[in-house]
């Protein structure tokens, strides 16, 4: 599936978390990732759609979740835009330092960086945010 | 079929709850904070959660476990894991966790660490 691009627009509700790490396990797979690197791969799309829906749209089932694989020669790609309010990453603390330990949330980020190979953050000029995330193949 | 499948019972006078599913963002975090809570209620407040059967966790999953165990030492109790798996031993890892959780291997060893 050289340069396929496969689209799906969810809304924002935490059964489509599940619909959309379905789908990136199914595309991993299809591309021969090792099972560990799907397992990795789903997990952060998890995270992302998490946040999406979650911290980006509020659950306001108004909003969609867009996500988009992009199959490029030497790389997946993979997309997540909500239609919130903005997100700076820095925001977000180091969950790893001792006085975050106890903190119940704030992983998700550790969790996408850890298991992609690239992770960045932009504002879409049409609003939300973009999270866009690159697994070598 | 439930996302999170939990069942309880009694070794001596520690609460094991036999864990099997996926711990994550809605049904089965939720799962695991209500029995969590519940057996805090009913002053059972020395926990051993068995994670054998648990295969798949996020961060809210994650985050869960360690609400779990911050209500628990509150309540002045005890709350330990055992038998992770591979998956969960490594986002402990990732997130340092494991220098925060009290992990087993084996049920009797968990057991006689309850004080």
């Amino acid at each position: 599936m050289t340069n396929e691009i496969v689209e799906l627009t969810l809304p924002s509700r935490i059964e489509a978390i599940a619909e959309a790490t379905a789908a990136a396990a199914k595309i991993a797979n299809r591309l021969g990732l090792s099972e560990t690197a799907i397992y990795g791969v789903d997990l952060a799309v998890r995270e992302a759609v998490t946040n999406a829906v979650v911290h980006g749209n509020q659950q306001d089932e108004t909003k969609p979740v867009e996500i988009t694989f992009i199959n490029l020669a030497m790389s997946l790609v993979i997309t997540v835009r909500d239609k919130g309010n903005g997100f700076d990453p820095t925001s977000v603390p180091d969950p790893t330092l001792s006085e975050n330990l106890l903190n119940p949330t704030g992983r998700g980020l550790l969790f996408m960086r850890t298991f992609m190979d690239e992770v960045e953050w932009t504002a879409h000029p049409g609003g939300g945010t973009v999270v866009r995330m690159t697994k070598k193949l | 079929m439930a996302e999170l499948n939990i069942k309880e019972r009694q070794a001596g006078d520690v609460t094991v709850l036999d864990l099997d599913g996926k711990i994550t963002i809605g049904e089965g975090s939720v799962a695991l904070r209500s029995a969590v809570r519940r057996l805090v209620e009913e002053n059972k407040k020395k926990i051993l959660l068995n994670l054998a059967g648990v295969g798949y966790v996020d961060s809210s999953g994650i985050g869960e476990l360690v609400s779990s165990f911050s209500s628990v030492s509150r309540e002045g109790g005890q709350l330990k894991l055992l038998n992770l798996t591979q998956k969960i031993q490594d986002l402990l890892a990732i997130t340092k966790l494991l220098t925060v959780f009290d992990v087993y291997e084996d049920e009797s060893s968990a057991v006689s660490a309850f004080k």
